[in-house]
């Protein structure tokens, strides 16, 4: 189990033949049958047409069209969308502003200071979305590792404790929000246990700082299981012998840790590194329905600023919103690249 | 005693728990503490009435006050427990409430009426689920409509995808020709486009294919993932080819090839997929919520969504749906909970 670090890089281990699920999987197939049965017709006819290996196009046109409808044709409109004005949805009706709108958003006296620009919600989104993704990713990946280095231990129960801190990455983001709206409300549970123990209860919500700070703490809490799996299959590829040479050295746990664990570890802890780096920065839904961005412009991150300009507000305004995605999508393909290239080299290593 | 606690704390190896042991098993109960209790506080939470629900501190499990209806009152009256003055440790019923006093009966002696302080009462109260919170969902809300919608567009859209994303790997795993190397990267570039960052173009090509405020609008964009595509060519690549040739040989025809061999073959991956795009589909939020504007094409996401803002005092409901929301998906985890593991390992998580 080397190669368990991302995309693709792991297919579960093949078991040919029709063995326990046979049954099933037959069920399934004779309830597909007929339809299967009848594309058969128009198929044989293409394959006599086209021949056997040209017919591999067919099979793959169904994917391509929905490819290039929803994920090509996108990114090239993204971009005219960006040099358009006005608030039409149909490009045709947007007259040609060239390079304005990335003007608009970069109209700043000071690139620190929000308040300083004209679009001043695009910078405070930008600022967000950096101080939230470093925090957040920093504390995410610290807590996974430790997670996964006490569950890598000898210990009892492990399948059920390794179950309980993933059973949150399934939960809905708008669940995850209701979740800890619920408990952290001025009447909740979370005020009432410090009022017993006098510490006494907040308004944690209402409050800038903290309902930042319990952003970054939900989204760690709803994700962490996630890379706590990976964390925890790359420590798994770690040789045992590695280990029993260091015990018998009579190395400490610490050193072992530093020496061994970390290194060994690290193509691993890059590529989760990377992966939560990537989500971080698209952070939108459960934040949204946690704090609707408030309070003020607290927790509004920039995929809520691309909607909020795009969708939720009047006018709608698409070019701005274009040119702000443009802007996200020229961070998270550099990063995709990185990731993709950290990949390759830990499936090679 | 002794011998119990050695059993307890002995480890696999025979040998007594050390102290990282204890350490490692403060940590994950403390862990299981802070995943496992906000979902438990919710779950009971939501059996709780609206009053209970205002009560602060809250109480750990719901409970209700008990009542009882007597001869001459329409409505049923709730019943407290005397702790003070003359008529200490009755049970009484009460009527009304005038300022600090409380007007009662005895439910044994329903004809005098009894005044008491009411810092001497306190409500009786049972253990009590609170259905209704639930039933008010099906009959008040329009939760069959939203939970159709969403149960429609994930099972349509785990299908759609399910079959064109198995085609696609079997064209790009068991066919030599020409232009395999392009679609192969234009594939990979696919994966670098995350839908959060081209939602202004998908809106108006979703909106001019006349898909807008319609539960295909979510459904046929969400199908193209290349992360299926991945996953399930990987798997294809180790069905070995001599199959196909033998196949070929009895004069089978390519798409039965597909769907007699390569498909049975997949199961495994294509188990793995299912999973992963009944999640996705699921649980999606902010694409639902651009395409979909007119209440009765929500999802539940979207509805429970806008219901916290609608019903900000209503937790009663709202907790009830939150939920229903989660149980669907807290049971496919219970049942393959293995599966989903190796199946997000595997792809990266989307």
């Amino acid at each position: 189990m080397a190669e368990t670090t991302g995309q693709g890089a792991n297919a579960p281990a093949p078991t040919h033949g029709r063995d326990s699920g046979a049954s099933r999987d037959g069920l399934a197939l004779r309830l597909i049958s007929p339809v299967m049965r009848l594309v058969e017709i128009p198929m044989l006819f293409l394959q006599r047409l086209l021949g056997i290996n040209r017919l591999a196009w067919v099979f793959l046109l169904p994917n391509l069209v929905l490819f290039g409808l929803f994920a090509f044709l996108p990114v090239i409109l993204n971009i005219a969308y960006a040099a358009t004005g006005g608030d039409n949805v149909l490009l045709a009706d947007r007259p040609y502003v060239g390079a304005r709108n990335f003007v608009t958003l970069g109209d700043c006296a000071s690139y620190l200071d929000p308040n300083s620009c004209r679009e001043d919600k695009f910078w405070r989104a930008v600022w967000n979305t950096a101080w939230f993704v470093t925090l957040q990713v920093g504390i995410m990946v610290g807590f996974s590792l430790l997670t996964a280095i006490v569950l890598n231990r000898e210990i009892r129960a492990r399948g059920f404790f390794r179950a309980v801190f993933f059973f949150p990455v399934l939960l809905s983001p708008v669940v995850v929000a209701l979740i800890w709206k619920w408990i952290l409300q001025r009447e909740g549970v979370l005020n009432a246990f410090l009022d017993w123990t006098g510490v006494g209860g907040y308004n944690w919500l209402v409050d800038a700082d903290w309902a930042f700070g319990w952003s970054v703490f939900l989204s760690v809490w709803a994700h962490m299981g996630f890379y706590t799996l990976i964390l925890l299959a790359g420590l798994q590829a770690i040789p045992r012998d590695v280990y029993e040479a260091a015990t018998m050295d009579r190395a400490s746990p610490w050193r072992v840790f530093r020496r061994i664990t970390l290194p060994l570890l690290s193509p691993t802890m890059l590529v989760v590194l990377v992966l939560a780096l990537i989500k971080g920065v698209q952070t939108f839904d459960e934040v949204y329905a946690f704090t609707g961005g408030g309070p003020g412009t607290a927790t509004t991150f920039i995929i809520q600023y691309i909607y909020e300009e795009g969708f939720a507000g009047a006018p709608r305004l698409f070019g701005l919103a274009a040119a702000a995605s443009l802007l996200v999508a020229g961070v998270l393909v550099v990063l995709t690249l990185v990731q993709l290239w950290l990949n390759r080299r830990s499936a090679d290593g | 005693m002794s011998r119990t606690l050695a059993f307890l704390t002995a480890t696999r190896g025979g040998a007594r728990l050390h102290w990282t042991d204890w350490a490692s098993y403060g940590y994950l109960f403390l862990g299981v503490f802070l995943m496992f209790f906000p979902v438990v506080w919710l779950v009971l939470s939501s059996f709780k009435t609206e009053a209970d629900l205002q009560r602060y501190p809250p109480t750990f499990l719901p409970y209700q006050q008990q009542t009882i209806t007597l001869e001459g009152h329409t409505d049923p009256l709730p019943l407290f427990e005397i702790t003070g003055g003359e008529h200490e440790g009755k049970i009484l019923a009460q009527l009304r409430r005038v300022g600090l006093r409380a007007q009662m009966v005895d439910p044994a002696d329903p004809e005098t009426r009894l005044t008491i302080d009411i810092a001497d009462r306190v409500p009786v109260e049972r253990f009590t689920l609170a259905t209704e919170n639930y039933r008010d969902l099906f009959g008040r809300f329009n939760f069959l409509l939203y939970f159709w919608n969403s149960t429609f567009i994930t099972v349509t859209a785990t299908l759609i995808m399910l079959l064109t994303n198995s085609m696609a790997a079997f064209a790009l795993s068991k066919y030599q020709f020409r232009g395999r190397t392009l679609v192969l990267l234009l594939v990979i570039g696919t994966l670098m486009i995350p839908q959060t960052v081209v939602l202004v173009p998908l809106f108006l090509i979703v909106t001019e294919l006349g898909m807008f405020n319609s539960l295909w609008g979510v459904i046929i964009p969400g199908a193209a993932t290349p992360t299926g595509v991945f996953l399930l060519r990987q798997y294809m690549l180790t069905i070995p080819d001599e199959i196909l040739d033998a196949a070929r040989m009895d004069k089978a025809s390519e798409w039965k090839i597909y769907w007699r061999i390569i498909l049975p073959l997949s199961a495994p991956a294509i188990a793995v997929l299912a999973i992963l795009a009944i999640m996705w589909r699921w649980n999606d939020f902010l694409w639902p919520l651009i395409v979909l504007t007119q209440s009765e094409n929500f999802t539940l996401q979207l509805a429970l969504n806008s219901f916290q803002g609608e019903l900000q005092t209503q937790w009663s409901s709202l907790l009830a749906m939150t939920v229903l929301t989660l149980l669907p998906i807290a049971m496919v985890f219970m049942f393959l909970q293995k599966y989903i593991a190796t199946g997000i390992a595997s792809t990266g998580g989307k």
